[in-house]
Formats: structure tokens, sequence, C-alpha cells
């Protein structure tokens, strides 16, 4: 188990991380970075995984297993779709540049 | 196998490293797609490494739960729409927020479980109902396993998770089109206050030990119950923040169950998260210039001033006349708003664009912070249909520019730039910054019908002197602005 002192600086580190990772992203960045930390709390699923395995009775494990599926739909689910919108960012770089050339 | 554990350890160091580098790579636009692999490979690394740790049971369950929960989540993620986005975040953030909960539920099960049997309650199945009430009122003196604080802890996540997730359905379902109704009644702020208090309540006497399997079913119960009355009553338009809220604390509950758990990853990704979105919760409520306490507990449109009424009637124009209107302007500015990603027109819309610029008119995209459902996802949208980043300007770029511009074309989008929101102190959007496109010498806005949108307020431009309704569905007005733009040319 983590020392209760410990785990408060590493809530206070992890905190202004958070903050300043954040604190300088250009609004069209917005919604791909919130589907991002959105996918990045799926290591929800860790710990569903590790309660269901120390579960014992049925109703532990039934509701464990809730959470495993639950913890893997968040993972997965935030992946495919953080990447689909990151995707088109970087595919319409050099359209991006074709068509201002011919704008010009 | 001594080094097994230091190596799952390292595991779950690279995964929070992983973690934390993607989401730096992905607050800039040319290295954000790495981000995300980035931390997906952390995903991956911490996931394989939790299945090797030694003494865990369940291990067959376990593949069938992770299989199944991927298995859905991919196929609907691959397949769901862009304009869909939004409310595909709110239901995975929803699924996250449900599992944390579920971490406390069994947690807590267990708990009361070895409590009980350490005072020698032999059968203490919670299926059973004589063993619901044992020692309800009575602390289990025995603590195994957990210490206070990571007791208070893991209830405090299992709460702020469980809202999450029946808060998020809702934002969710309100998304998707199933629950277009906002629900109110009287005295509601009351009754939910209400549900909170009780909830807490007896979510501070399962932390200091007074635990029972009743006592349990009942906080998850009222928790559940708790964010679908908070989320209810608040209106689609504001649902984009209140995704964002709810994203943010998922990550929270997914902290304090990693401290319950003693796994530092979670608690430095569900921090960070926490972090991160409560910081663009605010950034998004700023753009609406609303608080968030505002968008929780203030009932949007349901203010008690009369609003002003608007003279004047709509006047129609044809597609004809407006391409020709815009084929012989200098400065045309696109106003896209969700109505434009709905009725999937933006690629018609550029098409459009790129004929006008052939023709040598100077085209801008304007797009206000809070277009579409959640901020940048118009840009995301027009990124999709293959619009530059240069002929893309934000509202501050933008707003100069109009007394300049020929025309305004604004395409599906409605409060974004009403001008009542500078005019009129009753109308519910008063004060939120607005795209002053009724300075252009003219304005044609291509809507549906005569209905109000989104958040259900008349707007005072369609009645303005300068501009011109062009009726019809987004994408088959666009089609007809390009054709007549053709035939001119031929």
């Amino acid at each position: 188990m983590i020392d209760g002192f410990l785990a408060l600086y590493i809530f206070m580190l992890a905190a202004f991380t958070g903050y300043e990772i954040i604190a300088r992203v250009p609004v069209i960045l917005h919604t791909p970075l919130m589907s991002g930390s959105n996918f990045v709390h799926g290591i929800v699923l860790v710990g569903a995984m590790i309660a269901l395995g120390h579960a014992e009775t049925p109703l532990e494990m039934s509701i464990g297993f809730i959470g495993v599926l639950l913890g893997a739909g968040n993972a997965a689910g935030g992946y495919v779709v953080t990447e689909r919108m990151l995707e088109m960012f970087k595919s319409s770089k050099p359209d991006a540049k074709a068509v201002s050339k011919e704008a010009k | 196998m001594i080094w097994l554990p230091s190596l799952i350890k390292a595991c779950y160091f690279l995964a929070a490293l992983l973690f934390i580098l993607g989401l730096k790579r992905m607050s800039s636009p040319r290295t954000a797609r790495g981000g995300i692999v980035w931390a997906g490979y952390g995903m991956l690394v911490a996931v394989l490494a939790t299945f090797f740790l030694p003494d865990m049971h369940n291990r067959g369950l376990i593949i069938a739960a992770v299989l199944i929960g991927v298995g859905a989540a991919w196929w609907s993620g691959k397949r769901v729409a862009m304009t869909a986005m939004p409310q595909m975040v709110a239901l995975y953030n929803g699924m996250g927020g449900g599992a944390a909960a579920a971490i406390g539920a069994v947690e807590l099960i267990g708990y009361v479980r070895h409590g009980l049997l350490a005072q020698g309650i032999p059968d203490t199945s919670p299926l059973r109902p004589e063993a619901w009430a044992i020692d309800a009122l009575h602390p289990i003196v025995t603590v195994v396993a957990l210490s206070p604080i990571e007791l208070a802890l893991g209830v405090l996540g299992a709460l702020i998770g469980a809202v999450s997730f029946s808060g998020s359905l809702i934002a969710f379902s309100k998304l998707q089109g199933w629950l277009d109704k906002r629900f109110v009644f009287p005295a509601q702020r009351a009754v939910n206050l209400l549900l909170l208090a009780a909830t807490v309540v007896i979510g501070i006497l399962l932390a200091s030990g007074y635990a029972s399997y009743l006592l349990i079913a009942a906080f998850f119960v009222l928790a559940l119950l708790f964010g679908l009355m908070m989320t209810l009553p608040i209106g689609g338009a504001d649902m984009p923040v209140v995704i964002s809220l709810y994203n943010a604390f998922t990550g929270l509950a997914v902290a304090f169950e990693g401290f319950v758990l003693g796994n530092e990853t979670m608690i430095i990704a569900g921090t960070v998260v926490g972090a991160a979105g409560t910081l663009l919760t605010q950034l998004m409520a700023k753009a609406m210039n609303r608080s968030i306490g505002n968008v929780l507990f203030g009932s949007f449109g349901a203010s008690g001033a009369e609003a002003q009424a608007i003279d004047g009637a709509q006047k129609p124009i044809d597609a004809a006349d407006a391409a020709v209107m815009m084929a012989y302007a200098e400065r045309v500015v696109i106003v896209p708003g969700y109505g434009m990603a709905v009725a999937q027109a933006q690629h018609k819309v550029w098409e459009f664009a790129q004929l006008l610029i052939k023709r040598g008119v100077k085209v801008k995209f304007a797009i206000h912070p809070v277009a579409g459902r959640m901020p940048g996802h118009m840009n995301v949208l027009l990124a999709e249909a293959g619009v530059p980043y240069d002929l893309i300007a934000d509202m501050d770029e933008i707003n100069p520019e109009f007394p300049a511009t020929d025309v305004a074309l604004v395409i599906g989008a409605n409060d974004v730039v009403n001008p009542l929101a500078k005019t009129d102190p009753a109308s519910p959007i008063y004060g939120m910054p607005i795209l002053d496109v009724s300075n252009a010498k003219h304005v044609i806005v291509v809507k549906r019908g005569k209905g109000t949108g989104f958040a259900g307020i008349e707007n005072a431009l369609f009645y303005a002197d300068n501009t011109r309704m062009l009726y019809g569905d987004g994408q088959a007005a666009a089609g007809e602005l390009v054709s007549e733009l053709k035939s001119m040319d031929a």
C-alpha cells in the first residue's frame, strides 16, 4: 500500500502536470484532447482487472466483470475515437499546402 | 520469479510516463497523432502487466470481459460518424466512471464480508435477505485490508464514478436525440440537494466503518439517481461543458480508486485527467460566458423575464440570387454551425468555397468557440472535408473584418450569431460573445425552417434588413449553390 503523504505528493504533481499540458493548447485541439484524456482514464481497466482478480463471491465477481467490461470499453472506444479525429488532422496537412498554392 | 513484481512495477512506471508524454504530444497539432499512439502503447503495457500480477484469480472471466468490452467499443468507435463524436466521448467516459464505481463496490462488499467473517458470522451471502441488515448500525471493528483513508477515498471515488456514469449516459442520450425534452419540475434543486445530502451521509457512514450490504446498495442507488437527476434538467446546448466536467470527474474517481488499490499509474493518469479536464471545462464555460455553476444549476432558457419581441419579417432569397451575390463579391465569410455538420454539408460547402476562390473571391471560414458540440468540434469537421487551416479564422480574428465583408454566409449556425446576445439583457444568451455577422454588408442564412435554434431562442439576425434567408437543408442548399455557380461559368 502507498504511504498517505507520498500519495498526496503524487496527487499534487500530477495535478500540475495535467494543468500545464492543457494550459497552452490551441482551441482546435480541445476536442481531440478531451477525447485523448478520456482514453487515458481508461487505465481504470487495470483497476477493474485487479478487483475482479481478487473477487471471491459470485456477487463480487459479477460486479467486477461489469467493471472490466466497462473499463475495456472506455479504453478501446477512447482510443479509436481519438485516433480517428487526429487522423484527419494529419491528412489535411499536405492538402492544405497544395490548396493554398492553388489559390494563389 | 522473484523479479516478476519488479518487472510489473516497471511496466506501470513506463505506462504512466507514456500517458504524460502522449498527452503532451497531443497538445500540438504537429505531434498530436503520435501522441495517441504513445498513450495507446502505455495502456497496452499496463494491461498486459496487470494480467501477470501474482495471486490474480478469475483470469478466464477477465479475458472474456476484456474481449467483449474492447470488441464492442472498437466496433462502435470505428463506425460512428464524426458529427456524433461528442456523444461517443460521453458514452466511453460514462463507462470509465461506471468501472471506477464497480471497483469501489467490489472493495466495499469485500470489506463488509471480511468484517462479518471476523465477527464470527458465517454465511453472509449478500443475496440472502437476513444478511442485509446485519450490523447496519454497528461499526465493523476488525478492519481488514483497508485503512480509514483508503476506505474514505474508495467511497468518494465510487460516488464520483457513479454520478459520472449515470450523468454521462443522460448526456449521451440527449446528444443522440433520444431525450430531447428538458426534465424540469418545481423544487428540483431542493430535491437534488436532498438526494446528494442523503448520498453523502450514507457515504460517510460507510467510510467510518458502519458498513452493511443494505447501506452499500442504498449508496449506489442514490449516487446513480443523483447523477441522473443532476443531468436531466440541463439543456442540450450545455452538454459539451457537462461532458467535459464528467470527464474530469471520472479522472478523479480513477485516481481515488487507484489509491485504494495501491496502483500509482491509476493515481497519476486519473489526476492528470482530472486537472486537465477541470481546466478544459472552465475554458469551455468561459467561451459561452457562463460559469460552471450556472451551467449545472441555472435552468437555461427558463428565465422569467420577457424577451424582446422582434419586429419585421424574414426575407427569403433563392439559390440563384444567392450564388450571384457571392460570385461577384470581394470577400465572403462562411459561418458554419452544427446544423451544417448534421446535414453532412461540409464537403459541399467546401466545394462551393473552392469555386468561389477560383473566381478570385476571398473566402474565409469563421468559427465560434462553441460552434459544434465541443470546442474545436467544427475544426475537426472542416478538417474532415479538407478545408485548410489558413482559411479558418476564430472569433477574435474575424470580428473586426465583418464590416469589410460583402457577404456572410451562415450555414446551420444560430445562437452564436444572434445579436440579441449583445442587445437584450432578458435573453438567456445575453453576454455570450458572438460572431458579428450582422456588420457584414449582406447576410445569407441557410436554414431548414423558420423555427428557433438548439437553445430555443428567437434570432434577431434573421429579421435584420440586410439578411436574406435561403430555406432548405444544408446539404441541398450547398448543392444548389454549387450548381448555380457552375452554370454561371458554363
